[in-house]
């Protein structure tokens, strides 16, 4: 009899330990207006302000922690946070290593940035950030694919002549494209790839998983999340 | 930080750099700087001492103890430092959940390793998930620590060895027919008499160990040279202070830093040689002797 109290107080107390469980919300921090780290030096954007509402949906407590990019799905295979949330395009390779929840950015456009709006795509040197759906697509295309750590080196790249083009998602180099004064321009046509970004999780983490596909579903539903996606990326944007 | 700073987009001038310098991300980067000297000031030490233990281990007369010793030094040399310390910090922190896990959860039944996965019980898991980021941060930064005192403890030891060796045998011969134990002879003759050997050895190894501090950045610890690549990327109105590629500026700053480090060094370190051949039977101890007279 004692043994059985013991037992339930034990499990008693481990669920709600597990229910108190902080998750850490794996991110770059070097990608705006997806996620950077703001003047005052913590994890700001898109990302941060839907985490941090999909969060308080699931009634769940969240930390914020940054990781380099290339290293960003073998950290959360190995437990250094719980989730990816990091402008990361659902792809059937990554499918293949982690789960994605469903997309909280409808598939947007990727494109090219260069010096001149008739740059070389297809025979010249291109600048992608390693291990992105672009860079995969760079290679594939024939052009010399010139892959960077960062997302901020693609672009200084092509700056300094390095690299004829970038190849990005369209969102992240507008807001590069126009502030530039006349030095870049997108050139050539838009892409589409990938299908939309949502967040990654480890595959044995269903639950988890369950729980923010319901807390974005339920942004989708009341209209919460367009206007989010129009205050980051402006009007022009792709909404559902 | 300061009021006047509240918006930066009407300042100009000396006026926008003040307030840019000091914004909450830059006071994280002068922090930072305090990281590697915090790094530099707890490495230093526990190298030496595992430097001082190989090289007692290697030169002991028992066999096993010997090849302990040998093996370090000959293994930690032989492998790319880099090498080393990616596979060492994530071998540790494995290793480290592996046993905490066996020792927490012994009802565990799923796995540890599924497929890419490392997943062990949450109770195992260091620190724990709960645990503020501050404290993952400590660990990340414990761990490089280690791994630090570790590569650089088998080079002291290497070059502790090998000025064990200079001390002439003589005098360790005398001190035998004064009738001291073997232990004496190590405390009171080898030791004192080592370090000037070691002394050039030992310099170097500092000198490479300050260089070396950057690989706190490939650990994942956000040192100054994290800090100087994100700061300087260009930014765009995204951010409250919108500049340009300024990387050329900032790594200049990392450059100027290393360098007054590497050059305080040596002019310390060259006052302790000074000071440790005074006396002793070298060549540059014997000069001393003949300018003082």
């Amino acid at each position: 009899m004692t043994r059985l109290m013991i037992a339930a107080a034990v499990l008693a107390l481990s669920t709600g330990f597990a229910a108190a469980q902080t998750v850490r919300m794996g991110t770059e921090g070097a990608y705006p207006p997806y996620n950077f780290i703001n003047d005052a030096g913590e994890v700001d954007g898109f990302e941060r302000e839907l985490g941090d509402e999909l969060c308080k949906r699931a009634g769940l407590t969240c930390e914020w922690v940054t990781t380099d990019w290339d290293s960003i799905i073998p950290n959360l295979q190995s437990g250094n946070y719980d989730t990816i949330i990091a402008g990361m395009s659902i792809t059937e390779e990554r499918e293949k290593v982690l789960d994605f929840t469903q997309n909280y950015i409808p598939p947007a456009a990727s494109a090219y940035a260069a010096l001149s709006p008739d740059a070389d795509l297809k025979g010249g040197v291109i600048a992608a950030q390693v291990g992105t759906i672009q860079a995969g697509f760079v290679a594939e295309s024939g052009a010399t694919l010139l892959e960077f750590a960062t997302p901020d080196e693609t672009v200084a790249a092509v700056r300094n002549g390095e690299a004829d083009a970038v190849f990005a998602d369209k969102d992240y180099l507008a807001p590069i494209v126009a502030e530039s004064g006349g030095d870049l321009s997108f050139a050539g046509t838009d892409i589409q790839l990938g299908g939309g970004v949502g967040m990654g999780l480890r595959e044995s983490d269903t639950e988890l998983k369950a729980k923010f596909d319901a807390a974005i579903q339920s942004m989708k539903d009341d209209g919460t999340l367009n206007p989010l996606i129009i205050k980051w990326f402006g009007a022009e944007a792709t909404t559902f | 930080m300061f009021s006047a700073c509240a918006d930066p987009s009407a300042l100009n001038g000396l006026a926008w750099l003040g307030c840019y310098l000091t914004t909450g991300k830059h006071i994280d980067f002068y922090w930072s700087f305090l990281t590697v000297l915090i790094l530099l000031a707890i490495t230093a030490p526990i190298a030496l001492a595992f430097g001082f233990g190989g090289a007692m281990a290697a030169r002991s007369p028992l066999l096993p103890v010997r090849l302990v010793g040998k093996g370090y030094t000959a293994m930690v040399r032989g492998i790319p430092d880099i090498v080393f310390f990616l596979f060492f910090v994530i071998a540790l922190d494995q290793g480290l959940e592996w046993m905490l896990h066996q020792a927490r959860c012994p009802d565990w039944t799923d796995p540890i390793r599924q497929g890419l996965e490392f997943r062990v019980c949450p109770e195992a898991k260091i620190p724990s998930g709960n645990a503020a980021q501050s404290w993952h941060r400590l660990y990340g930064f414990g761990l490089a620590v280690v791994t630090f005192s570790i590569v650089f403890g088998a080079f002291a030891a290497n070059v502790l060895y090998g000025a064990m060796q200079a001390v002439p045998k003589s005098q360790l011969e005398t001190g035998e027919s004064f009738g001291m134990s073997q232990r004496q002879v190590f405390h009171r003759i080898l030791v004192p008499q080592m370090w000037v050997y070691a002394l050039p050895g030992l310099s170097n190894l500092w000198m490479i160990l300050i260089k070396a501090t950057p690989l706190l950045f490939l650990l994942g610890v956000q040192d100054i040279v994290y800090w100087a690549r994100e700061l300087g990327g260009s930014k765009t109105s995204a951010f409250a202070f919108p500049h340009p590629d300024w990387r050329l500026y900032y790594f200049l700053g990392l450059l100027v830093f290393y360098l007054c480090m590497t050059h305080v060094s040596e002019i310390v370190l060259g006052r302790l040689t000074q000071r440790l051949t005074r006396g002793q039977a070298t060549l540059a101890g014997d000069a001393q002797r003949k300018a003082a007279r």
